[in-house]
């Protein structure tokens, strides 16, 4: 054995020349896609990409500890609320406000996790379930946020830079989405995630390691309410407009969907995962208007699918999606990538 | 000084008595081995020496310090770790990860320094290089350099209760609990395990209780025995003594009808 090895290469971020090549190859068509593709489409990235940081938080809670969450739109209200009035109330500048919403987001997430200490599985769901639901209720309640109306969002002004238009926010969106994806990378890799790993896999032979359950398991909530909270206060200046009705239950439910199909436990399977269906989300909406089979859906979905008479085909084509994700590789999109690695090391036999 | 010592420990599940009256002191770089037949209350004894379960009675004493009710991980702390009968590793993790949870109390990247580990040399960096070079003797030690990169729950039966000791071992306990390491293993890979818990117990002077049903690595590498049936201490003494004890005998053998083993 080689003993001049180097530990290092263990944890390190980039595993070979090739890792690296495409991390590059992909950091430099975000660079180069706001000078290239139509204003709408810079809108679905900043979309897809504020679902990417909840995804990830979740899959740190989900995939990584072993936990589970119906509850995130919950600390995503909580980030987007705490953002808009930190700074139309207390003038903060965003930078500041951002992180600090996040903040009051993850004191939220060690709230919750205390009675994580106690609940597992479904009634750890029904928990967090709870949780989600009150924070739209109360949010609707209290005039100070804006009550049913809602929230505007103030200027966007960073410095002397203003952020006016989906391309300006887009460039602010993408490193923070960066930074933050292989900040958690980072984490996993090194003791803490260790430690949420090890409460996943066998949490009393963790315990026995010196592992202290209740600290890490409110931990990873407060982590994951962390992300979610500044992926809500981003996601505030790409709606301009904020109000509870947002911050449904359904929200929270396709935030777990993310993390699921994408594949538990990896940073990539939930880029992946959120990228899918928060697209999915936007572009199915366009479905109808698909030449030749737009119209033969319509009709489909209007004779047999629909109550009210309104085509609802796009939901249909999505939940089918899902379920063949689900059945065909059970460990999601990252178990298709996984595969597809494989194959083609072996190629061609 | 007594360097460990359980007196007058009792349990109890609902209504059945699990452990009674259990008092006994173990020295410092001994094999103390518990021995008895199934559902005596050895595991369970296990169990409430590493905080899993808390006793109903009695005290257990560790480095002059009651360690009873703390939790699992304040004892951990306290330099006392231990294996499981049903291996409990970490199975989506590979062994150097595995082996590098033992090393959980050592470090102290906390979520910042973890989240900003930019290169070598950044304080993560460090730290994961030290502590890795720290389970790569270890795992030379055992001689599990081949599995090094593999994950745990692949591996066989008999290398996952190595991977076991390696993550016991990383937490450099003064006291280590096996609990049935040899169980399920073939004879060669047992005489690995006793070879090793021998390295263990003179090289790196850690004391040593064992749980294990092979009378012979029994006899072999203890220095002391307890033998318990029904949660209750039959008798306790050196090996060969403990061998011969009428009590022992029936517990192991059964008895005729007449009273003779």
């Amino acid at each position: 054995m080689d003993m001049k090895r180097d530990y290092y290469e263990d944890v390190q971020l980039f595993t070979s020349g090739v890792v690296l090549f495409w991390f590059v190859v992909l950091l430099s068509l975000i660079a180069v896609l706001p000078f290239v593709v139509k204003n709408y489409y810079i809108y679905v990235a900043n979309f897809v990409a504020i679902n990417v940081i909840v995804a990830i938080g979740l899959n740190i809670l989900v995939g990584y500890t072993g936990q589970i969450s119906l509850g995130h739109a919950g600390f995503f209200a909580i980030g987007a609320y705490g953002t808009i009035l930190l700074m139309t109330k207390l003038h903060f500048p965003f930078l500041l406000a951002l992180p600090a919403a996040a903040l009051v987001a993850a004191l939220f997430g060690f709230l919750l996790g205390l009675p994580a200490l106690r609940l597992e599985g479904p009634y750890l769901a029904i928990a967090t379930l709870g949780f989600g639901l009150t924070i739209t209720q109360v949010i609707g309640r209290i005039e100070l946020f804006g009550g049913r109306q809602g929230l505007h969002t103030p200027e966007l002004i960073i410095g002397s830079w203003h952020l006016n238009s989906d391309r300006d926010f887009y460039c602010l969106l993408m490193p923070l989405t960066i930074l933050l994806a292989l900040g958690a990378r980072n984490l996993i890799k090194t003791k803490v995630g260790r430690a949420f790993i090890a409460i996943r896999d066998a949490d009393i032979a963790a315990e026995t390691m010196g592992v202290n359950l209740v600290f890490y398991k409110t931990l990873a909530f407060a982590v994951s309410a962390f992300y979610a909270g500044i992926a809500g206060g981003l996601y505030a200046f790409v709606l301009r407009y904020i109000e509870p009705e947002i911050f449904t239950l359904m929200m929270s439910i396709m935030f777990l969907a993310m993390v699921v199909v994408g594949g538990l436990g990896s940073i990539f399977g939930a880029i992946a995962g959120a990228a899918l269906l928060s697209w999915l989300d936007l572009q199915l909406r366009n479905i109808l208007d698909m030449p030749y089979i737009g119209d033969w859906l319509e009709a489909l979905s209007k004779n047999y699918f629909s109550i009210t008479g309104v085509s609802n085909i796009q939901f249909i084509v999505f939940g089918f999606i899902m379920i063949l994700i689900m059945l065909f590789e059970p460990l999601g999109l990252y178990g298709i990538w996984i595969r597809t690695k494989k194959y083609w090391r072996m190629w061609p036999f | 000084m007594t360097f460990f010592a359980v007196n007058n420990l009792a349990i109890a599940f609902g209504g059945l008595k699990a452990l009674e009256g259990i008092s006994f002191a173990v020295d410092q770089g001994e094999v103390f081995a518990i021995i008895g037949p199934n559902g005596a209350g050895k595991t369970t004894l296990f169990n409430c020496i590493n905080g899993i379960y808390r006793p109903d009675a009695g005290e257990i004493i560790f480095k002059e310090k009651r360690i009873d009710g703390l939790k699992p991980d304040r004892i951990a702390r306290c330099g006392l770790a231990r294996t499981f009968q049903n291996i409990e590793l970490f199975n989506h993790m590979n062994t150097m990860e595995n082996i590098m949870l033992g090393r959980h109390l050592f470090m102290k990247t906390g979520i910042f320094h973890g989240m900003a580990m930019w290169g070598k040399n950044s304080f993560a960096g460090r730290e994961e290089r030290r502590h890795r070079q720290k389970v790569e003797e270890i795992i030379e030690l055992l001689e599990l350099e081949a599995v090094r990169d593999k994950l745990v729950g692949a591996l066989p039966y008999g290398t996952q209760k190595q991977v076991e000791l390696a993550r016991a071992l990383a937490l450099e306990p003064e006291l280590l609990l096996l609990d049935e390491p040899c169980a399920g293993m073939n004879s060669e890979e047992k005489q690995d395990m006793i070879f090793w818990i021998k390295d263990i117990q003179d090289e790196l002077g850690v004391t040593i209780l064992l749980i294990e049903h092979d009378m012979k690595m029994v006899m072999d590498i203890s220095d002391r025995i307890l033998a318990i049936n029904f949660g209750c201490m039959i008798t306790m003494g050196r090996p060969d003594e403990v061998q011969k004890h009428p009590e022992v005998l029936k517990a192991y053998l059964g008895e005729d009808e007449d009273g003779q083993p």
